[in-house]
């Protein structure tokens, strides 16, 4: 049985030009340790699609799906508060904006101890044990100062330390990690990664990255799928995928590459593919 | 802290010296003095009414009476009435209480119910709900007090007979002022109906000096809500799983209220010139009645000296709002 199962999830905002479609039919499943890349350009609903399965879209969205499970649990048949009982605590999210994802008005600890007191029985003392612990475990220095930091104190690595702390807080058997590391800069970049890659084989959990960097997918991904304009393009092993892309848009892709680039100018896809193209082989 | 609160102080002493300038030069410009008004019908001789503008030291250079009222000032000594002769402190210290508590009522209301009604608002954002709460608001907001007052007069005074119309009490209630606030002494004295009677009387004035504050704090608090559950931080609330009311009341509504406290420190300025109007509407015997009053008998000691008083009570209250910030909004504190 899949941790994560969706398919043909399809998610609709009403605007005022009427309905905007900006997730058409995607279906992934992720296990128990696996890493799942999601790879795509600025508006290919990727980050869409995963706080859909999440149920964090705001109340003008129009989510539907054939099936979205999660450990076998039907998620849209939940109730809200059953929800809310998986959501932080089974399934956690961290965000590509560390700064801005945590709470000005709120101490560090504050945040990461309030996911312990929403989900677990633990006492004031035994979560604080716990938030400094977790903090040691992703490399915060004097955590029992730490705690009592406010956000605008800490840089953008050390946030985002936070926020993966505070998401492996309950050990959630999946995490999302949505664009983790294109807000900070590239040194911290590798350093979050390889925190992220290593806490995900410790807790053997199951981990889908966001990320429009084909890069970090190569260091971290097990299996890729690829997405364009809402709509799933390829879905591959990480080896075959770069090795052997079948589709056109993933072949564009992997050649707009920097390190791929011929001359002086960076290769772009939409200069060479139509969306009929890149449409013509998706997967559904 | 206390460099804060230090430099918070010193820019409160030009704001008091153009206060000052403007309390003593704005009264004068008003035609007539207070001597012919004290004579009223009848005529006084031009060689009395010299004789009493000397006595009271209103016919020396405009510049010395300010010097000499601004001297006094610095000593605490805020002048006597030329009416009653009494000390403006006194009068203030009397009546400041009777003011207090029809503005701290009105407050109390104005926050108690425009925060979560703006923050209703806020949530079902271009629902009817939103649309008829803002509506009322902006009509709340639109409404002249004192024709907002009589309308209640007639309607809940006159035509139901639910409320008195005028005073704090009823003439029935007699008893010692301990706190000077109506409802507090009326428990205190321990006598029955008491209470009740301070309550029925408080009632219509708080509801007309709490609409304006109302009706701009509901609004500030919408759209304060609104800029705040579009940030990155509310949607890691909802992803911890945490409870709507947690993530809007905890969350969000502590982030949204940082512009809301600085209105509502802002309003108080609003409320205590809204007390003048209530309080002459309602007969309500506060510092807002005493000053229309003192205005209409050019009694130049009151108005100045309420205007010095009422000008430090808003900067004072101001000064707790700027601190109230620091600690709400922990980068200002940091």
């Amino acid at each position: 049985m899949p941790l994560l199962e969706v398919k043909n999830l399809t998610v609709e905002f009403q605007t005022a030009s009427g309905p905007f479609r900006a997730v058409d039919g995607v279906s992934l499943k992720v296990d128990e340790g696996e890493v799942l890349a999601i790879v795509g350009e600025s508006g290919s609903g990727k980050s869409v699609s995963m706080l859909a399965a999440m149920g964090l879209l705001p109340w003008t969205a129009k989510v539907t799906a054939d099936v979205l499970t999660f450990n076998g649990r039907d998620m849209q048949a939940m109730s809200d508060s059953d929800r809310r009982k998986i959501i932080g605590k089974d399934i956690a999210m961290i965000f590509q904006e560390p700064i801005a994802s945590l709470n000005p008005c709120f101490t560090v600890g504050f945040q990461i101890e309030e996911v312990l007191r929403v989900h677990t029985d633990l006492g004031r003392k035994a979560r604080r044990d716990r938030a400094i612990e977790l903090f040691q475990s992703v490399g915060i220095p004097t955590p029992e100062e730490r705690l009592g930091h406010f956000p605008h104190q800490m840089s953008g690595g050390q946030c985002q330390r936070v926020m993966i702390a505070t998401a492996l807080a309950c050990n959630p058997k999946l995490l999302i990690a949505d664009e983790p590391t294109t807000a900070l800069d590239v040194t911290i970049q590798k350093q979050i990664l390889d925190l992220l890659m290593k806490l995900q084989a410790e807790y053997g959990m199951g981990l889908i990255i966001i990320t429009h960097d084909m890069g970090v997918v190569a260091e971290t991904a097990d299996r890729v799928i690829v997405q364009y304009k809402g709509r799933q393009i390829e879905s591959a092993d990480v080896l075959s995928l770069f090795e052997n892309p079948k589709s056109v848009y993933t072949k564009a892709l992997l050649s707009a590459l920097p390190e791929n680039a011929v001359g002086g100018r960076l290769p772009t896809i939409t200069e060479k593919l139509t969306d009929a193209e890149i449409f013509a082989g998706a997967l559904r | 802290m206390f460099r804060f609160i230090f430099g918070r102080l010193a820019v409160l002493i030009p704001t008091f010296l153009g206060v000052s300038l403007i309390a003593f030069s704005f009264i004068r410009l008003l035609p007539g003095d207070p001597v012919m008004l004290m004579s009223g019908e009848r005529v006084m001789s031009p060689e009395r009414h010299t004789e009493l503008m000397h006595q009271l030291g209103l016919d020396r250079p405009m510049y010395i009476q300010y010097f000499d009222y601004l001297g006094g000032l610095l000593t605490g000594d805020f002048g006597s009435s030329i009416v009653t002769k009494r000390p403006v402190l006194d009068d203030f210290v009397n009546l400041f209480p009777a003011t207090l508590e029809l503005s701290l009522c009105a407050i109390i209301v104005a926050i108690a119910l425009g925060i979560p009604a703006g923050v209703l608002a806020a949530v079902k954002r271009g629902t009817w709900l939103d649309q008829s709460l803002m509506g009322v608001a902006l009509v709340g907001y639109s409404m002249p007090i004192f024709w907002w007052g009589l309308l209640l007069i007639i309607f809940f005074s006159g035509y139901l007979g639910w409320t008195p119309v005028s005073g704090r009490i009823s003439l029935m209630y007699f008893f010692p002022q301990v706190t000077g606030f109506m409802l507090i002494d009326s428990l205190i004295s321990g006598q029955a109906g008491a209470f009740k009677s301070a309550l029925s009387y408080l009632i219509l004035p708080t509801v007309v000096l709490a609409t304006i504050p109302l009706a701009v704090i509901a609004r500030q608090t919408r759209s304060a809500m609104l800029e705040v559950l579009g940030e990155d931080y509310v949607r890691t609330a909802r992803a911890k799983g945490l409870s709507p009311f947690r993530v809007i009341g905890v969350h969000a509504l502590r982030n949204a209220m940082i512009p809301v406290i600085t209105t509502i420190g802002l309003q108080v300025g609003v409320l205590l010139a809204g007390a003048i109007l209530t309080e002459t509407i309602f007969s309500w015997p506060g510092i807002g009645k005493w000053m229309v009053d003192s205005v209409f008998k050019r009694d130049y000691a009151v108005v100045q000296g309420g205007l010095m008083l009422i000008a430090a009570v808003i900067m004072i209250v101001n000064l707790v709002v700027d601190l109230l910030y620091g600690w709400v909004n922990p980068r200002i504190r940091h």
